[in-house]
């Protein structure tokens, strides 16, 4: 059983952040900082933020990535936008708002005080990457600019055309290469973890591996943070980088730490559809591209003409007949499980018949091609770049793909994970997203955990213990250390003949199958069938090349393959145990006629948490109520 | 001076160097072009020819202030310092950039950089021997490709030129010195940091014009000679020039 | 598609290196190229050799990860591209495709086609940021911004830090990387203060990894996946010059206690 104390400040929400801080957390003073030692995994914008914060506190911060350097995180890729409730458009704005809508959004399956302190700080974020020298799209008078963006009515979304994410991952960025040029941080790249080393009860360092030398090594520190992002790549397929991985995580979840609502993984409405069989990954096309393109499919199975020829009257705006308040516009999971609705009825489009079409004649005919161009730009080079296809010319063919993933790791309102000393920021803990993000607050829930949140709260830890209390010659080390290399050499002795690439690739098809856009009992129970079958033949037929004494990005990989493969079935289980429906959790037995999800909030108003209990063994469920004082529970609604 | 070792010490520094004496060496090819342009206009009334009047002019401008031959040899410092410091820069940089990039690609292929510029270096050795070449043939008169005589610009320019191998020659290398000009008058700006989006087509194609309107006023010469149309050697006393 | 790759195979950072050839017959049009490298790889791995090491992760053209010098170009034929959205409908059936690394003495050779540019990190760690903490911060439309200065500065900020300006400049130099960076931030008002110490500083760290220096030819920019321009070398070369010559030296004065 874990203990799980979230730790929520008590009283009106409004004030919840400044109060706890103020009352509730005790801080180290700056004499003490540089006493500490903070290890912070992973250097997108939350790790990189978080370690630039602290390290600029006076803080000893050691910050580890497995890229070359830590501006590759994948927080780069992020095009559209960030939320932020400064309400410069005065279309009603406010942090109330944006709370309700994130709430709302999250299909009331996220704390709400957490949710609250998110829209509380949405503004700060702004002012800090600004004076970062962040260059959002500027109005004439020389003001910020703000678009919309799905399952909102206001404008609040602010942007770099369409790499909003890569601007605010280089001031991150930036700022971190700061603290390590004043020697604050110290970086570790083409450094992966590979575990957590728990002692005497507390998270007390980690188990890392030199990519380039294959030296196994361990850091102790008086906390760790993980900011090693989401496991969309359990699907194989995802619009997530490469390298993302659940390693970090999931071996945090093996030594201890509760692993909360794993099943919750956003499917973006709008990717380019895969093209055949050696499709490595996925390339996601922004959704505010929806403010301007109208998402159609031919009303007729059989339709053969040109989309162009279609005549209106042919084509079925299935979003806008269907939602006609939001249209275009409703939540990711809505849209997405509309558009996997309609493929399923034949009426899909594309090579493979699973695509829709996303249609930009009316925004040309209405702003003029040149208007149209001038704020997509990049994203129609990059569709025309990877189709061939010309935007303006023939309408875009999109699909849903696994994008995000609101399940993480288990933390308390101070961002601390059940395991004493180890925190989880940004994608990688599931805080604030409940069973659905809306598009643009990824970026925003990961620099406000780690420009505002972690730095102070982490103080209520450290404060009360002393630095230094352990260090690398503890036996924990050592005993991790172990394990790590024998799983390792365990991998290069299998000797089979089939790569960690192709089971990866099957798990994918079999996560993608039965743990999907929608998933159902039987499917899930088959799911759980399948993997462990997959992980036993991949333990019998695995073949790795080389040896783990140089690079060797086979073997990277097939490490992560072992944690994706105990992984799925997590994620399998949760499903299963979720005999609901919420946001982007549909399942087929909790559904209204129109498809949309139904909610049992007697049942499952908590937070799933589970608890490792070895190897073999099921784990254990944990559940954290949820309270809703603030917002009461209702239906979520987008037709009306 | 600790401004001055600091920029000279970093390659900006060095190609601002490059760049300010560049701008020296193309403005006496502006003022050289004008000169030879003189050999077109003829002679006085005494029969000496405008040019060697000018050659003349150059020896004694600035009389009585200043010495004779004081401007002309001042000129000849300051062109002399240019040209060391523009080949030691360029030099300099040359070998760090070879540090730079020891290894070169089995498969090469440019997409930008023009042939002109990638040459920099060759047409650069061939102008600096073309320079030494060029005083030892028509300043000094040690090197001899026909009648010499000094002071007798025209006379010179006339025997020399009129082999053919001589005047394609010279025309070879003006192209070549073109080219290189071509390549660094742009280059300047760049590197001085005037070059801006706005300006740059307009800065590339006055740098290109500009090059091409000097050198054909320099292979004008050759070619005329050559091919004969210039009157022939003129024949005049020593005094009428220099008036003693 | 049928198409012959010679690829650069170096085992460690010491190895002396040699070309490699192979050959793939299952290359489909709509691949793109990394993907073709990875039936490469999935074919030399089920043969029992050592496949081919390549950075790459986000694979949608904005991580800079991916970095190879394919038929002679960074990032290959396709202008504005990088490797990862590079498809194989771009090359003929029956192609031969030379891969190589990335070439600069700064940026050795790890393994393959995998090359350390961690040279870059440390020229930012010079400079390339706007000194700051985190906290409260002015509203940012108190300090109003010309949107061409803010569209500028982004067209420079656009720069992934891939690397192929260096590995197309026939001298290896990093002055688009590092004067995109400068530029980025010497345009705003916020980035004033520290403009001219930056331009100096990071210069210095360049020049200190090892690059070479810029002669104009232009062909970074010709090779640079996101296409930035060098005006923004010709703003540097302002700036540090105008750091060298004319602007105070030592502004960074002592504190000194009452």
């Amino acid at each position: 059983m874990l203990t799980l104390n979230s730790k929520i400040p008590s009283g009106p929400i409004e004030n919840a952040w400044t109060r706890h801080v103020n009352n509730n957390l005790r801080l180290v003073g700056p004499k003490n900082r540089p006493k500490y030692k903070i290890i912070v995994v992973g250097s997108g914008l939350a790790g990189a933020s978080a370690a630039a914060s602290m390290g600029a506190m006076g803080y000893k911060v050691e910050c580890f990535c497995f890229q070359d350097s830590p501006r590759r995180a994948h927080s780069i890729a992020a095009q559209g936008g960030i939320n932020a409730s400064k309400n410069y458009r005065n279309d009603g704005d406010s942090t109330w708002r944006l709370f309700y809508d994130t709430q709302k959004g999250g299909d009331y399956r996220a704390r709400e005080q957490n949710v609250y302190r998110l829209a509380e700080l949405s503004t700060a974020i702004i002012d800090q990457a600004v004076a970062q020298g962040v260059p959002f799209a500027r109005e004439y008078g020389g003001k910020l600019a703000n678009r919309s963006f799905g399952g909102v009515l206001v404008e609040r979304t602010f942007y770099c055309r369409g790499e909003t994410g890569q601007q605010l991952l280089l001031g991150a960025y930036s700022a971190l290469e700061e603290q390590i040029a004043a020697k604050t941080v110290k970086m570790h790249t083409r450094t992966e973890m590979l575990d957590l080393v728990v002692a005497d009860g507390k998270a007390r360092g980690i188990v890392v591996r030199n990519l380039e030398t294959g030296k196994i090594t361990s850091h102790a520190a008086d906390a760790v943070v993980l900011a090693t992002g989401g496991y969309g790549n359990v699907y194989y397929l995802s619009t997530n980088a490469k390298g993302c991985n659940v390693t970090a995580n999931f071996r945090a979840y093996r030594r201890g730490a509760g692993f909360a609502n794993p099943c919750f993984t956003q499917i973006h409405p709008t990717s380019i559809p895969a093209s055949g069989e050696y499709q490595s990954k996925l390339t996601l096309m922004s959704e505010s591209l929806r403010n301007d393109g109208r998402i159609w499919v031919p009303r007729n199975p059989e339709e053969k003409r040109a989309p162009a020829n279609i005549p209106e009257a042919d084509r079925y705006y299935y979003l806008e007949e269907r939602y006609p308040r939001f249209g275009n516009l409703v939540p990711r999971d809505v849209a997405a499980r509309n558009a996997k609705d309609v493929c399923d009825k034949g009426l899909g489009v594309g090579p493979t018949g699973y695509g829709v079409y996303l249609d930009f004649g009316a925004a040309i005919q209405d702003k003029g091609e040149e208007a149209v161009k001038a704020k997509y730009d990049n994203l129609f080079e990059m569709y025309e770049r990877i189709t061939a296809d010309d935007p303006t010319k023939t309408p875009m063919r999109i699909y849903p793909a696994v994008h995000y993933t609101m399940g993480g790791l288990w933390v308390d309102y101070n961002l601390m994970t059940n395991l004493p000393g180890l925190y989880s920021i940004g994608e990688s803990n599931f805080a604030d997203h409940g069973a659905n993000r809306l598009g643009a607050s990824s970026l925003m829930q990961c620099l406000a955990d780690g420009y505002f949140i972690l730095p102070v709260t982490i103080g209520d830890f450290l404060s009360q213990h002393p630095a230094g209390e352990v260090d690398t010659h503890h036996p924990a080390f050592q005993e991790v250390e172990k394990e790590v290399s024998g799983q390792i050499d365990r991998l290069l002795s299998v000797n089979g003949t089939r790569s960690s690439e192709s089971f990866h690739r099957e798990l994918g098809k079999i996560m993608w199958e039965h743990c999907g856009i929608s998933r159902n009992k039987e499917g899930l129970e088959e799911g759980l069938r399948k993997i462990p079958e997959l992980r036993e033949e991949f333990w019998k037929d695995l073949k790795l090349p080389g040896s783990s004494d140089h690079l060797n990005q086979s073997l990277e990989h097939a490490g992560r393959v072992v944690d994706f493969l105990d992984f799925g079935e997590l994620m399998c289980r949760d499903a299963l145990l979720r005999d609901e429906s919420c946001g982007c959790h549909l399942r087929e037995e909790h559904q209204t006629p129109e498809g949309e999800a139904k909610r049992d909030d007697e049942r499952f108003a908590h937070v799933a948490v589970f608890e490792y209990k070895g190897e073999g063994v099921a784990p254990e469920l944990n559940k954290e109520p949820l309270a809703f004082d603030a917002l009461p529970l209702a239906a979520r609604n987008y037709k009306t | 001076m600790n401004r001055i070792q600091s920029l000279y010490a970093s390659t900006i520094g060095k190609k601002f160097i490059a760049s300010i004496t560049g701008l020296i060496l193309f403005g006496f090819l502006l003022g050289h072009v004008a000169g030879n342009l003189k050999v077109f206009t003829g002679t006085t009334a005494d029969g000496v020819p405008h040019i060697d009047e000018y050659g003349q002019f150059l020896k004694v401008a600035g009389e009585p202030m200043i010495p004779e031959m004081f401007a002309l040899w001042s000129a000849r410092v300051v062109l002399l310092v240019a040209l060391i410091l523009h080949v030691l820069v360029v030099v300099q940089l040359a070998l760090l950039s070879a540090e730079a990039r020891p290894i070169n690609y089995v498969k090469s292929r440019k997409k930008a950089a023009t042939l002109p510029a990638l040459w920099m270096m060759f047409s650069g050795l061939l102008i600096l021997c073309f320079i030494i070449f060029h005083i030892l043939h028509f300043t000094t008169g040690t090197i001899r490709l026909g009648k010499f005589e000094h002071g007798y610009i025209y006379n010179n320019l006339t025997h020399s030129f009129s082999n053919p191998v001589v005047a394609v020659g010279y025309v070879f290398v003006m192209i070549v010195l073109g080219l290189h000009l071509n390549h660094g008058v742009w280059s300047m700006f760049q590197t001085l940091g005037l070059d801006n989006p706005d300006r740059n087509k307009s800065l590339r194609v006055f740098a290109t014009g500009l090059t091409i309107v000097i050198i054909l006023g320099f292979i004008v010469v050759p070619i005329s000679f050559m091919s004969g149309m210039m009157p022939g050697v003129v024949t005049y006393s020593h005094e009428l020039l220099t008036g003693h | 598609m049928k198409i012959k790759l010679h690829v650069w195979r170096q085992s460690t950072r010491t190895d002396k290196g040699r070309m490699e050839s192979y050959e793939l017959d299952n290359v489909v049009p709509d691949m793109s190229f990394l993907e073709m490298m990875d039936t490469l790889n999935e074919k030399l791995t089920i043969e029992g050799h050592d496949p081919v090491a390549f950075d790459h992760d986000c694979r949608e053209g904005v991580c800079g990860m991916c970095s190879m010098v394919i038929n002679g170009e960074a990032h290959g034929p396709k202008s504005e591209t990088t490797t990862c959205q590079l498809y194989m409908r771009h090359f003929k059936d029956g192609a031969e495709i030379y891969i190589e690394p990335w070439r600069a003495s700064a940026f050795p050779v790890v393994k393959d086609l995998v090359v350390d540019r961690s040279a870059f990190d440390r020229i930012i760690q010079a400079g390339g940021f706007i000194s700051n903490h985190s906290g409260p911060k002015p509203d940012p439309n108190s300090i109003p911004i010309e949107p061409e200065v803010a569209e500028t500065s982004l067209d420079a900020a656009t720069c992934i830090g891939c690397g192929a300006c260096v590995a197309a400049c026939p001298n290896g130099s990093a002055m688009l990387f590092t004067a995109a960076k400068a530029s980025h931030l010497g345009m705003l008002p916020q980035g004033q203060p520290e403009r001219f110490d930056r331009a100096q500083s990071m210069v210095k760290q360049m020049e200190s990894e090892g690059f070479g220096s810029c002669r104009n030819y232009a062909e970074c920019e010709a090779q640079c996946p996101k296409g930035i321009s060098i005006a923004f070398i010709g703003r540097l070369n302002s700036d540090f010059l105008r750091a060298s010559l004319l602007e105070p030296v030592d502004r960074r004065g002592e504190m000194k206690s009452q």
